[in-house]
């Protein structure tokens, strides 16, 4: 039994997910307290992957992918790779894909916390960042935690976006639900089978231990 | 330390705040007004909470905010305490934390004494290991209050910090403002809309309206002027500064003096020679031709009538001198006919009930 791409499909979750949040975090507070005209056109545009087919979204990253595509080129001429079939491409097109599962969840908390508390540490002679740390960050713990368990675990499922741009290639960018599938396809049932079964069983423990941390924190903050 | 001076300007859609005001270095300064009367914008405009107000801001000798000079301190560096209406206590940070956020971030040398102090005058010894949410509304002012004074600021701001209180946790929060008062060296900007809240505790008061400031003075002046709103609220008071004369005990009563006479109150531990502040209230007073002398009203001063105002509901505000101290009774319109009151007429004032503020 072939066990890799588990560990690719939850390192690319990993790194997505981490990926995810240094971008969403920014983003998220940005949008939850900007007034400029074009928000609605961004939150848009983060929206986007929600209603497109992963499949459109993954032909046109297999597009700008492509060695002399608007990603593709620059990246190959700063690192001298291509990106198109590689893992650092399928954690692009997974951040790309995920983003709004991060965004939205840290908007809404963050639009929640609202003013109230940041001028109130203001007051109490707290600085930007001080603020955000000692009372946002704190204040968000629920919103961030079910960002990052959305993030993980819509690239862990992720199937179209991955087929379209990740090629498909054992042992480097074959996650688990493309081997399913390959498996399936070769009647390979019991392979098929254990896979899906351990796939299963850590979603499941890894979504009931975040709400389990979640619920608890809950009680103590009291929200 | 000198007081306060500001001036500011802000539009907020609609509404324009305009207001110029002189605060003195110590003592209350209340803020009175209905509601989208300016007070809040005002407050927040001292803290630095409105960026876009144009003006300036000196705080003894401090320049905070002075849009000409393009100096405007954010809130963080202003020595500030501020309480705000609903609180804020931080809801992940218990009691203790919260108290120690702000004096964490003071400018000044922790001072266990200044912890000591503030925990036991408002009397919150005995929640610093609880959450906010675990808290009454009462205590949860009481913690905020002593949030704003840990960070040893040098001006305090107080929003409402009773009015989302019911009347009996107002009334157990106000003895720890009364005693707040005697303490602080620092002035205290306290906006308000009830009456009873700023006679028991201003020393000056200004009045806004429509985001104007529409009268300015020490408190006691204000109170009786009939041409301002105050005068004709139910709860319409005077203040009267009085001295212990002596005290009573075998009727339980102590005898206060002032210059328009003298007044019994039930027995007061101030001693003798000292200071107390008593108010009445206009509907507490009814008036006399004559010095009644089988009442049984003990407290009967005797004064001018100075101005008339006739209220709806068919009542007349009569304002009186008794010395040099101002008088409000409220009595009906039918009594005023009969007694036929006019300005400059000699008459007796009958208080049925003194409160009295330390």
């Amino acid at each position: 039994m072939n066990w890799t791409p588990l560990w690719i499909t939850l390192k690319l979750a990993t790194i997505s997910s981490i990926v995810l949040l240094l971008i969403g975090t920014p983003l998220a507070w940005w949008l939850a307290r900007t007034r400029v005209r074009f928000k609605a056109a961004i939150e848009a545009v983060v929206a986007l992957p929600l209603v497109l087919p992963p499949t459109v979204l993954g032909f046109y990253l297999l597009i700008g992918l492509a060695p002399d595509g608007v990603i593709g080129g620059p990246w190959r001429a700063l690192t001298g790779h291509g990106l198109a079939f590689t893992f650092a491409g399928l954690v692009l097109g997974s951040v790309l894909y995920s983003l709004p599962f991060v965004v939205q969840p840290l908007q809404n908390t963050f639009e929640t916390v609202g003013d109230r508390w940041i001028e109130a540490a203001a007051t109490l002679g707290a600085g930007t960042l001080d603020r955000f740390v000692s009372v946002v960050l704190p204040m968000a713990r629920s919103g961030f935690i079910t960002a990052v368990t959305l993030g993980f675990a819509h690239t862990v499922g992720e199937f179209g976006v991955v087929l379209m741009i990740g090629g498909n290639i054992p042992d480097k960018t074959q996650v688990v639900s493309i081997a399913i599938y390959d498996h399936v396809e070769a009647l390979e049932y019991s392979q098929a089978h254990l896979l899906s079964a351990g796939l299963l069983l850590f979603s499941f423990a890894a979504l009931f231990l975040v709400y389990r941390l979640n619920r608890r924190w809950r009680t103590v903050v009291g929200r | 330390m000198n007081g306060l001076t500001a001036e500011f300007t802000l539009d907020h859609g609609d509404f324009r705040l305009d207001v110029r005001i002189e605060g003195p270095a110590r003592g209350v300064l209340g803020i009175f007004g209905p509601s989208g009367s300016g007070k809040t914008t005002l407050l927040r405009c001292l803290a630095g909470l409105e960026k876009h107000a144009r003006g300036y801001l000196r705080v003894g000798d401090m320049l905070w905010h002075h849009d000409a000079q393009r100096i405007f301190v954010p809130p963080h560096k202003r020595a500030i305490g501020y309480v705000f209406q609903d609180g804020r206590l931080f809801p992940h940070l218990s009691v203790q934390d919260n108290l120690q956020f702000g004096a964490r971030r003071s400018s000044q040398a922790h001072d266990p004494s200044v912890w000591q102090r503030t925990v036991e005058l408002l009397g919150i010894g005995h929640l610093l290991q609880r959450h906010p949410h675990n808290l009454s509304g009462g205590e949860q002012q009481r913690v905020a209050i002593g949030r704003a004074l840990l960070r040893q600021p040098c001006l305090l701001l107080m929003d409402e910090p009773m009015a989302s209180l019911d009347a009996q946790r107002k009334a157990e929060i106000l003895p720890y403002l009364e005693a707040l008062h005697q303490e602080l060296s620092i002035p205290l900007m306290y906006v308000t809309h009830s009456v009873d809240e700023i006679v028991h505790l201003a020393d000056h008061l200004i009045l806004m309206s429509n985001g104007r400031i529409q009268a300015a003075g020490a408190l006691l002046d204000i109170l009786p002027r009939l041409d301002l709103p105050l005068a004709h609220t139910t709860d319409a008071s005077v203040a009267l500064e009085t001295t212990v004369a002596d005290h009573e005990p075998r009727y339980q009563l102590t005898r206060l003096q002032f210059d328009g006479g003298e007044l019994s109150v039930a027995q007061h531990d101030a001693a003798v020679g000292g200071k107390v502040r008593v108010l009445i209230q206009a509907r507490d007073v009814s008036l006399a031709r004559s010095r009644a002398t089988d009442s049984s009203v003990l407290n009967i001063l005797e004064a001018t009538i100075e101005d008339i105002a006739h209220e709806n509901g068919g009542r007349t505000l009569v304002r009186m001198r008794a010395g040099s101290a101002p008088l409000l009774a409220r009595i009906t319109r039918k009594s005023f006919d009969r007694m036929q009151l006019m300005p400059g007429m000699r008459i007796y004032a009958q208080i049925k009930s003194i409160a009295l503020s330390n």
